[in-house]
């Protein structure tokens, strides 16, 4: 277990949480850095256009990795825009590509994330595009230079958990990248579900923010995504679907 | 008590007083105000054809408390479950209304609340609106803002550590033009992440010129979808034409705006249905133009200079709760702005449950904020009001509140592209 680490970039991270942006306060950023053990934190690059004097970006340790999203964008052109700016910022060479075209769901539209991936893969960004879960734009994304893959596990804010399960379980099985979940996952169990599916790592946030105590919900989470973990590298035991499993094997009659 | 709209001011000239009588008391000297007067864009949209066959056979006295509490055990609230949430059958489950919208507003929103202000930067009107203030009959101080004047207002209110800012003027094509309120515009993104507009309704390529001077965000209210009620009240000017103001929203997004909002006056006719218009002109639009921000404000009538009499009628608070549950329930995607007519009580019960964004620090007078802001009094006279408020709050006590009730004030969650 000491080696198991996430890669992503060629960066190594120990934590397989990674705390969304959707709803944040600082006391939200305290619990998952603390109680969650997040190691990156993804902020809205909108939302750090503040003057605001508890600006977020101050608020961070320097040993957590920030990932700033392009949450705003409504096409390709308007998300390579947020990733410069994101850059002047400060905020690295790590970017969430997130476009929405539907302000009802916030389903990414995964064609103008293949376009904003290539431009930004190109400028040596490290990216990670939030996409519906498409093996063809999947695999495509891989083709352009993404450096992970983050299918949604129902719409954001919904806490429906995976609901995008079996298409999931295709990305994992498929794609030579991490495939982070992201956007859906309400509950410990959910995530825990998605990392003995083999999911790489697990994006949250409403559940977090929206939880009656913040910070023993955050350690719930690092639980249960340990735990998942660690059943996905111990191997799942065979499940029965039905009755029982004869004791004499079928074949016993072969020589 | 009925509202009593119509007030003659002493400073009136006898031509002018003729003139106002006759539009008050004969509906045939008033223009048609369902036809387009030259030079307004008409656009191809079966909107408002939708809204309002909708509107015209919502008879909300056919819904039982059945329907409500079926309505409430829906995962998703459809047409006909928000009208039976927004009918009398509805009012003694607020409380689970109330539960079901927080729930809402908590998945979409978590526990965040932004603020604005709004800058009326001109108060001249061309409009006889009845019910309004600003409307070109009422004597009150007038004023429009200079640029340097403006730039002053901006940055005391900037500097008081807001944000975004709404501007506002009354409806005066001639006196403050659309290039007079691009160029304010153009000062307030120098001070502001966020800039909004609720002006008179203008043509695609105007919303257009507003969008390149930095505004992303524009505001039209309704006031009501009741178009016999609305001829009774909006008697002269351009406002009167109802269908351009219905149509000014997909303009604005034909013009490039990111979002736009929208309101009944609620008070003015049958509220039920106003709610329930209001909200469909929402859904309606967002299912043509799907990437663009939304949201609905609920303002009530609110009395006037010269006229302390006008009044909400049957709106009282908790049918005004009422319909921001059901809009939360049926929209939960949607911004939801609750304004300072409304009381600091009352909004910081409703912030908790379906509303998103609310105003502070504000001012529905004319170059009034060094006063207001800093206490310090200004030399010249400052334009007067358009209504009452109820909730004089500043931003810092606002934002204290608010947070004080457990939830988080947002100053900006916007980037321009």
């Amino acid at each position: 277990m000491e080696k198991d680490k996430l890669v992503i970039g060629g960066k190594e991270f120990d934590s397989r949480f990674i705390l969304g942006s959707g709803k944040y306060s600082m006391k939200l950023i305290d619990a998952a850095i603390k109680d969650a053990g997040a190691e990156i934190i993804t902020l809205a690059v909108r939302r750090t256009n503040t003057k605001e004097e508890e600006n977020i970006l101050d608020f961070i340790p320097k040993n957590v990795t920030l990932l700033p999203n392009t949450s705003g964008a409504r096409d390709a052109k308007e998300a390579v825009r947020i990733a410069r700016l994101a850059r002047e910022l400060g905020c690295g060479d790590f970017v969430k590509i997130e476009i929405m075209r539907d302000s009802k769901y916030l389903l990414p539209d995964n064609y103008e994330t293949i376009k904003a991936t290539e431009i930004l893969a190109k400028e040596g960004f490290v990216v990670l595009p939030y996409m519906y879960p498409d093996l063809n734009v999947a695999r495509e994304l891989v083709n352009v230079g993404a450096a992970a893959v983050m299918p949604l596990a129902s719409p954001i804010g919904s806490n429906k958990g995976l609901a995008t399960k079996e298409f999931i379980q295709i990305l994992i099985d498929e794609i030579d990248l991490p495939i982070i979940v992201d956007a859906g996952i309400g509950a410990p169990s959910q995530a825990c579900e998605a990392m003995e599916m083999g999911a790489a790592a697990i994006m949250a946030n409403t559940a977090l923010a929206t939880a009656g105590d913040l910070t023993l919900m955050a350690s719930a989470f690092k639980d249960a995504i340990n735990a998942g973990r660690k059943a996905y590298l111990a191997g799942l035991g065979r499940v029965l679907t039905r009755g029982a499993s004869a004791s004499d094997p079928l074949t016993g009659f072969l020589h | 008590m009925e509202n009593k709209f119509f007030i003659d001011s002493d400073e009136l000239t006898a031509t002018a007083l003729e003139k106002k009588h006759r539009l008050e008391t004969d509906p045939s000297c008033r223009i048609d105000h369902m036809k387009y007067l030259p030079g307004m864009d008409v656009i191809e949209s079966d909107v408002c054809k939708n809204v309002m066959s909708e509107m015209e056979s919502f008879d909300y006295s056919k819904y039982t408390a059945a329907d409500v509490r079926r309505a409430l055990a829906k995962s998703k609230c459809d047409i006909e479950d928000f009208k039976a949430l927004l009918s009398p059958a509805a009012e003694p489950f607020l409380e689970q209304m109330a539960a079901k919208a927080k729930l809402e507003t908590s998945k979409h929103f978590g526990n965040t609340v932004y603020l604005f202000t709004p800058l009326y930067i001109a108060n001249y009107c061309e409009n006889y609106c009845v019910y309004c203030g600003f409307n070109c009959y009422n004597k009150i101080n007038r004023l429009k803002l200079s640029m340097e004047q403006i730039e002053h207002e901006m940055k005391i209110i900037a500097d008081s550590g807001m944000e975004e800012i709404l501007i506002l003027t009354g409806e005066s094509p001639s006196k403050s033009d659309v290039k007079y309120i691009g160029e304010a515009c153009k000062i307030a993104r120098k001070y502001f992440r966020m800039v909004g507009i609720e002006i008179y309704p203008v043509n695609v390529k105007d919303y257009k010129y507003l969008h390149e001077c930095g505004v992303d965000y524009v505001t039209v209210f309704q006031e009501t979808y009741d178009t016999d009620k609305y001829e009774t009240l909006h008697l002269m000017g351009n406002k009167r034409i109802w269908p351009y103001r219905f149509d000014a929203q997909e303009r604005a997004l034909m013009g490039g705006m990111r979002g736009v909002a929208f309101s009944a006056l609620l008070g003015l006719s049958d509220f039920r249905k106003d709610a329930l218009a209001s909200a469909l002109h929402v859904y309606f639009l967002q299912r043509k133009y799907p990437y663009a921000e939304m949201s609905l404000s609920c303002p009530r009538l609110r009395p006037i200079i010269n006229n302390d009499t006008i009044n909400p009628l049957d709106v009282g608070e908790k049918q005004l709760c009422q319909i921001l549950c059901a809009y939360r329930i049926f929209l939960p995607f949607v911004g939801i702005t609750v304004s300072s007519r409304e009381t600091a009580e009352f909004r910081n019960g409703i912030v908790k449950i379906a509303a998103t964004k609310v105003s502070a620090g504000v001012s529905t007078g004319i170059g009034d904020h060094e006063e207001k802001y800093a206490g310090k009094e200004v030399d010249e006279d400052a334009g007067d009001e358009q209504f009452e408020i109820s909730d004089g709050r500043s931003l810092i006590k606002m934002y204290n509140d608010i947070s004080d009730e457990g939830l988080q004030p947002v100053f900006n969650d916007y980037i321009y592209v």
